[in-house]
């Protein structure tokens, strides 16, 4: 007769039995696990010591403001200040009115700003108050939101005005005397990347919703023209069109018509995004069945109301994803200014590089620069999913 | 309907075509000779559409100098941790601002690449580049630029390790076998070919297609020398080499690189002012007239300096600037030297050619008289 095995059965809940099935279930699955770590171990190991001795992390906290908005001028860094708190306003009447929708975005935003204000307060930096106003601003107005009569509406409104009044602070203007005039060539650093991304991606989707019905249409004028463009676009490196707006442009205009070289870079992101915008959104139209057109006609909708209300809601949905892969895409092309003269976020680190103070940095310095950008694009990532998710994209 | 439309686009295309082939075939005679009697009634020539020729006036009127530099070069051009320009090249953007104006800041700087600087030149994008541009017979004639005087003599030259050489005055024949890293399609690495051929000494070329890579290349061990512009060498080499101190730069010259201030042809009096500030600048550390001292100069009896700083004489209104012009400039940025030791002090660069010629260097201005 056998003995009775009496010890305990073996764990099959807990970290340690996560480990045992999904590290070393088997003798290979053991040798791999084992492999990768003494490889992950001795490639990160070197990286580590770098980072805690030879790595002078002081050029990123003496160059801090410097990457964030370059030559802006220092005494005008509270209209950038303004501008964060607003977007945390609208943030927070967002949360308020919408909640449920919003409010995986509103989360991560005041976690976004408590991380910071953490930061800077380790660091000892001023800006950690900035972040905690930042942060009781998105409170405050969510709460506000609860209660405030027509919050969807006054939410939406306040979204369309925020983009303009982005430009009016950040730029000035000769007749308020609180905001002089800023010069666009000081724009520069991470102020000008986003600003780059957000006028580049809000230009072209218009215009390429545009081009992309254009296409689609029964008049040959329009159509020709959309496929002209679009395929010319299309050919053409943006570096090209970059040149061809920062160069060429001004030997067409008159003399004294001389658009800022920021605006004219803004106005070839958005020529050239709409070209690729177009092909998005006409992958959408194309998805939606003839069976919805003829319901439209069926109901009396004309041609327009019909593209308004049936087609193009549908159309947009389906290509959310693409069209933020667009979006992802932009925001990192925009570094491609550098060859035109701008200062973006990219340039501003090789300048930083050259201060005769920090040579020798470019790992510390790019290293940072990206982080910034794999941040910003983790966020992007996310607003993706939750948009995603918030129009049912692939469920329904 | 679609047939309709192809027809009626052949249509479009035909007329258009038409259009543009009629003229050819009406009577040329008549054409010509109406050209000839244009041409004999207006013989003032067309100034060409964006370089103009009044440049000088077009910044007077702006208010401001627009100066193409370079965005990234260590002690050259750069934005420092304020967001503020420096650099040598910068400093003569300013140098120009203050005798325009007045002011040293008057200057909107444009940070060029190398591909865009000289097109941004030529269709008056920029009034001036100072962007550490080697005045060549191509840039000078066939793309339409006028040079200033040199602010800088560059020459390329070749750092090697001092285990291998450690003698700065020794020949190309001490590098007899070496690999040598070097960027490729540059004029450096023709210069390089052609000079080890002429010494008869075998070397093993190890090409880069970016500086940078180049300088790691050689700091890793991968070349025993490396070769470049000897401002580069100097600057970049602090800047990425790990131990600068164990590097030597020959003596060696390899090919000179005069590095000078550019303005688009065609316009001499923009061309003349901006000369003459820089000029100025050379003269001046030449008379020992410093930032700090230039005002005890205003009362000195010598005519020279009388005139350089506008004391007498009308040197500055035949320019179509202030007399006083170099005193704005020595007063808001200094002289030539002062300019030197700030910008390139800290590399150690040694002034070598750039020294005066009363120092045995390459600076010369010609008489302010």
């Amino acid at each position: 007769m056998a003995a009775i095995d009496l010890r305990p059965p073996r764990l099959t809940v807990g970290p340690l039995a996560w480990v045992r099935k999904n590290l070393f279930s088997t003798w290979y699955n053991t040798a791999l696990t084992l492999g990768v770590s003494w490889l992950l171990y001795s490639s990160l190991k070197s990286a580590a010591l770098w980072s805690q001795t030879e790595a002078r992390w002081g050029v990123i906290e003496a160059n801090l403001t410097l990457f964030m908005i370059g030559q802006y001028p220092r005494e005008e860094l509270w209209r950038i200040w303004l501008v964060i708190y607003l977007l945390a306003a609208l943030v927070g009447l967002a949360w308020g009115t919408w909640r449920n929708a919003a409010r995986g975005f509103a989360v991560m935003a005041l976690g976004a700003g408590a991380a910071f204000a953490l930061i800077c307060f380790a660091l000892n930096w001023e800006a950690w108050i900035n972040w905690l106003i930042a942060d009781a601003i998105l409170l405050i107005f969510f709460l506000i939101g609860n209660f405030l009569p027509y919050a969807s509406r006054v939410t939406v409104v306040g979204w369309l005005l925020y983009f303009p009044a982005i430009f009016l602070l950040v730029a000035g203007s000769r007749h308020i005397a609180a905001l002089p005039p800023v010069e666009m060539s000081a724009w520069s650093g991470l102020l000008l990347t986003l600003l780059l991304t957000i006028v580049g991606n809000l230009g072209s989707l218009p215009l390429g919703i545009l081009l992309a019905l254009g296409r689609q249409s029964k008049l040959p004028i329009v159509r020709y023209f959309s496929i002209g463009y679009i395929e010319l676009i299309r050919g053409v490196p943006l570096v090209t069109v970059l040149y061809m707006a920062d160069i060429l442009l001004p030997l067409f205009l008159p003399v004294d018509v001389r658009p800022d070289r920021v605006i004219r870079a803004m106005v070839g992101f958005i020529l050239f995004e709409a070209a690729y915008q177009a092909e998005n959104v006409r992958g959408g139209l194309q998805s939606i069945h003839r069976g919805q057109y003829e319901a439209a006609h069926a109901l009396g909708l004309s041609g327009a109301l019909t593209t308004a209300l049936i087609v193009l809601p549908q159309a947009l949905r389906a290509v959310v994803p693409a069209l933020f892969n667009s979006f992802i895409s932009l925001f990192k092309d925009t570094s491609l200014v550098a060859i035109i003269g701008l200062f973006d976020l990219l340039r501003i680190a090789r300048s930083v590089i050259a201060q005769p103070e920090w040579l020798g940095t470019h790992r510390e310095v790019y290293l940072f620069a990206f982080l910034i950008y794999w941040g910003f694009n983790l966020a992007f990532t996310y607003g993706n999913r939750r948009v995603e998710q918030a129009l049912g994209v692939g469920k329904r | 309907m679609p047939k309709f439309s192809y027809v009626f686009g052949l249509l479009v295309v035909i007329s258009v075509l038409l259009a543009a082939c009629a003229p050819s075939g009406a009577p040329i005679t008549v054409e010509v000779t109406r050209i000839v009697e244009v041409a004999g009634e207006a013989p003032t020539p067309v100034p060409p559409p964006v370089a103009g020729g009044e440049r000088l006036q077009t910044v007077l009127d702006r208010g401001k100098v627009i100066c193409g530099v370079h965005g990234s070069f260590q002690g050259f051009g750069f934005v420092d941790s304020a967001g503020a320009w420096s650099g040598f090249d910068v400093d003569f953007c300013r140098a120009w601002a203050a005798a325009l104006f007045n002011d040293a800041e008057a200057v909107e700087f444009r940070g060029l690449s190398a591909q865009a600087r000289f097109t941004a030149v030529q269709s008056g994008e920029v009034d001036v580049l100072s962007r550490n541009s080697t005045w060549t017979w191509t840039r000078d004639t066939e793309l339409g630029l006028t040079f200033g005087p040199v602010t800088f003599y560059d020459g390329q030259a070749i750092m090697v390790k001092k285990e291998i050489v450690s003698d700065p005055t020794a020949g190309l024949d001490a590098l007899e076998g070496a690999n040598v890293c070097v960027q490729s399609g540059t004029t450096t690495e023709l210069n390089l070919a052609d000079q080890f051929r002429a010494a008869n000494v075998g070397y093993t070329p190890v090409v880069f297609e970016d500086q940078t890579a180049a300088f790691q290349a050689y700091d890793e061990g991968r070349c025993d020398a490396i070769t470049s512009d000897r401002s580069q060498l100097a600057t970049q080499g602090q800047a990425v080499l790990a131990n600068f101190a164990d590097h030597v730069i020959l003596d060696l010259v390899m090919s000179k690189e005069p590095l000078a201030p550019a303005v688009a042809q065609g316009d001499d009096k923009w061309a003349d002012a901006v000369h003459w500030v820089v000029y100025g600048m050379i003269q001046a550390e030449e008379l020992g007239i410093t930032s700090a001292n230039v005002d005890s100069f205003l009362s000195s009896q010598d005519p020279v300096v009388r005139r350089l700083l506008g004391v007498e004489g009308e040197l500055g209104s035949k320019l179509g600037l202030s007399n006083d012009f170099v005193y704005r400039v020595i007063k808001l940025v200094g002289n030539y030297g002062e300019v030197y030791e700030k910008n390139l002090g800290p590399f150690n660069l040694a002034r070598g050619q750039n020294a005066l010629w009363t120092d045995g260097g390459l600076m010369y201005a010609p008489p302010f008289r």
